[in-house]
């Protein structure tokens, strides 16, 4: 039966006429999560009331962007992520990253200093200043930032379980400097449900555990005015494994139940939620990243104006850290990173990230050499000043593809807290093993797509090569681990002995009261240099320690 | 057609050294490994070479998979052979997977590790490198 074009068909069916008329290519048209693709998407795929949900920067729901002015205003800041061996050299490429325009500070922390043990400890073998930098005491802490202005330049560490031993660290070392808490601006990571779904670095039982953040939290939202108290990540959720929509869920989950624990604690929400920062990864599906920026500005806002009932409308930003994912970078043909990092950090700048780390090229073999951490901010350069990405606001938003991508994650995130809720909520969800279940299945699921070539990765399952060309990679001196320990043993000569056992004492004492808040507590066993391990020991007499029972 | 068909079932140990929290692949590869038949037992995060060695001989494994993305093998790796070796064990398959520089893996297979996979090694190479491994070591 004929039909002349111009007869009773829409457009529409025309063009589904036509495209049924060719072939498709024989692959899965999903994206990295799973989430089926239409070949096309048009203005009835917008929201109803596609005005309000879409809205403009600046104003709520804020899925257009937090600021009125977003990058017009002032860009992202680039903020690479740093911190190897001892803190004297991790303060040497501190300097180099500000001298080549690297415009705040971010530390990574060695493995020991994550997980609460100090540099001498038999489990910190072969660790310490490896990954990030070795931290021990306080006089760690002051060699790390020194000769650089605290007052001014923000910093943010990368610090979970023992976040709240590490922030009285860096608030003591900065009064030495001259620098009272009140001006110190920057974040400290502190997310400890994450830990617990996808991280695992842990000390403690994750009760206790919500206790001291709880109180790290509070004693912030009191004397640090400029500072972030919570960064709530999504980034080690995503690298473990989960799709897109899990990142987002579980990490608003966790965000919403730290401000039900702090409102919980006589807080007035406004006195902290404007505190409140959010990190997520960037992974390579690009569209699909900028929909789960948009979709979380979204849900944040809601939740709090609505459910939360803040009155203040800095509550309700979502203002969030984005990194590159470096599980999508691989060992064969380690240059091909460049291109995936530029992808995945254009995706966090259209989605109207607050600052961006770009991994580096190197980062599947070893820690990043220096060449190849300049080449990654280089990256955010090229991005920010010869794109245009940043010349106007959201310039996807609209799109059809893109808003109808930001509903689907929007309403994936909502089934997932329903059953969250039906848990018990998120810390009784955690212990059952829920989020950690659905990030196994969800890695092990696109794990057999790649192996099965239904999902490619160019240089590892196509596109392959011979012998891969040797990159020249950055080596840790194993030198280091015996200087660290030395100092640790100087400065445990050092000092006076009874003062720093007295504060641990006290510490124990206020740690068995549930109502005595801890930080000012730390603070005082900082001031005897009382090192990490001590503390933690300290606590964990008191605290117990965790366990895990893994799923896989 | 799994390792089990022809004979007992391949028993493995698949194993977290160190401080190190990254269990993605360690997870992937248990239960890829438990998927094709294998008996795996995951010991989970944090473990010292004493508990992953202990492990090994209770478990009377025939292999044992190391997981290491902290850079911290060739602190590792060495201290677990050497205390297998201390216990009268030599049989047992060692593998290595995690982000393990090509210059290190010559160093680790010289000290008895029968084989090192790097990021993006396919679940199938490492079942199937288990299964000829293991059959092709003297009977116990």
């Amino acid at each position: 039966m004929a039909k002349s074009p111009a007869g009773d068909e829409s457009p529409e069916q025309q063009w589904r006429e036509a495209f049924d008329a060719t072939p498709e290519r024989d692959v899965s048209f999903t994206t990295l999560s799973g989430t089926p693709v239409e070949p096309l998407y048009t203005e009835a795929d917008l929201p109803e009331n596609a005005d309000e949900q879409i809205g403009l920067p600046g104003q709520y729901p804020f899925t257009r962007g937090v600021y009125p002015s977003m990058y017009r205003g002032r860009l992202w800041t680039m903020r690479q992520f740093a911190g190897f061996g001892s803190a004297e050299e991790t303060n040497e490429r501190f300097h180099y990253l500000l001298d080549h325009g690297q415009t705040g500070l971010s530390t990574a922390f060695d493995m020991p200093s994550l997980m609460g043990h100090d540099s001498d400890s038999p489990l910190s073998l072969g660790e310490v200043g490896r990954e990030g930098v070795a931290v021990d005491t306080v006089e760690d802490m002051t060699t790390l930032y020194k000769g650089i202005d605290l007052g001014e330049v923000s910093v943010s560490m990368t610090i979970n379980a023992p976040a709240a031993i590490m922030l009285a660290y860096y608030v003591v070392a900065a009064e030495r400097e001259g620098v009272p808490p009140q001006q110190l601006a920057g974040t400290i990571q502190a997310d400890i449900l994450k830990e617990y779904i996808a991280q695992k670095e842990w000390c403690f039982p994750i009760d206790p555990a919500m206790r001291l953040m709880g109180d790290m939290i509070e004693w912030c939202s009191q004397q640090m005015p400029r500072w972030h108290p919570v960064s709530i990540s999504g980034y080690h959720i995503r690298e473990a494994g989960s799709t897109a929509a899990q990142e987002l869920a579980f990490t608003l989950k966790d965000g919403l139940t730290y401000v039900e624990q702090a409102v919980e604690r006589g807080l007035d929400v406004d006195d902290f939620a404007p505190r409140l920062s959010f990190f997520f990864n960037a992974q390579i599906d690009f569209f699909e990243e900028i929909a789960k920026y948009r979709a979380a500005r979204r849900i944040w806002a809601r939740e709090l104006k609505e459910t939360f009932g803040a009155k203040n409308p800095k509550s309700w930003l979502m203002r969030f850290h984005t990194q590159t994912a470096g599980v999508s970078l691989t060992a064969q043909q380690p240059l091909n990173n460049v291109v995936r990092t530029a992808i995945e950090a254009l995706a966090g700048v259209l989605g109207g990230t607050q600052s961006l780390h770009t991994n580096s090229y190197d980062e599947a073999l070893a820690l990043p050499t220096e060449d190849a951490v300049r080449l990654a901010l280089r990256t955010q350069q090229i991005i920010a000043d010869e794109t245009g990405a940043a010349s106007t606001i959201d310039p996807l938003g609209g799109s059809y593809f893109v808003e109808a991508l930001t509903d689907k994650i929007e309403a994936e995130a909502y089934e997932y807290f329903k059953k969250i809720d039906e848990l018990g909520g998120m810390v009784a969800a955690v212990k059952a093993n829920y989020p950690q279940r659905e990030i196994a299945d969800a890695s092990y699921e696109l794990q057999q797509e790649i192996d099965s070539g239904r999902r490619v990765v160019v240089g590892v399952n196509a596109y392959t090569e011979g012998d891969e060309q040797q990159t020249a990679l950055h080596r840790s001196d194993p030198a280091m681990e015996r200087g660290q320990v030395d100092r640790l043993n100087a400065v445990r000569a050092g000092r006076d002995s009874a003062a720093v056992e007295a504060s641990l004492v006290n510490l124990r004492e206020a740690a068995a009261q549930q109502r005595a808040n801890l930080m000012p507590l730390l603070i005082d066993c900082t001031r005897t240099d009382a090192s990490e391990g001590e503390i933690v020991q300290a606590l964990q007499d008191v605290f117990g320690k965790y366990t895990e029972s893994p799923v896989f | 057609m799994t390792a089990a068909s022809s004979t007992q079932k391949i028993r493995v140990v698949v194993a977290k050294p160190g401080l190190d929290g990254h269990d993605r692949g360690a997870k992937i590869i248990a239960r890829a490994l438990r998927d094709a038949g294998m008996e795996v037992i995951y010991t989970g995060l944090h473990q010292t070479p004493e508990q992953i060695v202990e492990t090994v001989v209770q478990e009377d494994a025939d292999a044992v998979g190391l997981s290491i993305l902290s850079g911290a093998h060739m602190t590792l790796v060495p201290k677990i052979v050497e205390l297998l070796r201390a216990q009268g064990i030599d049989d047992v398959v060692v593998t290595v997977g995690g982000t393990i520089p090509a210059d290190d893996i010559p160093q680790l297979k010289e000290l008895g590790v029968a084989a090192v996979f790097t990021p993006g090694a396919p679940t199938q190479e490492i079942i199937d490198f288990l299964v000829s491994a293991v059959g092709e070591r003297e009977p116990r």
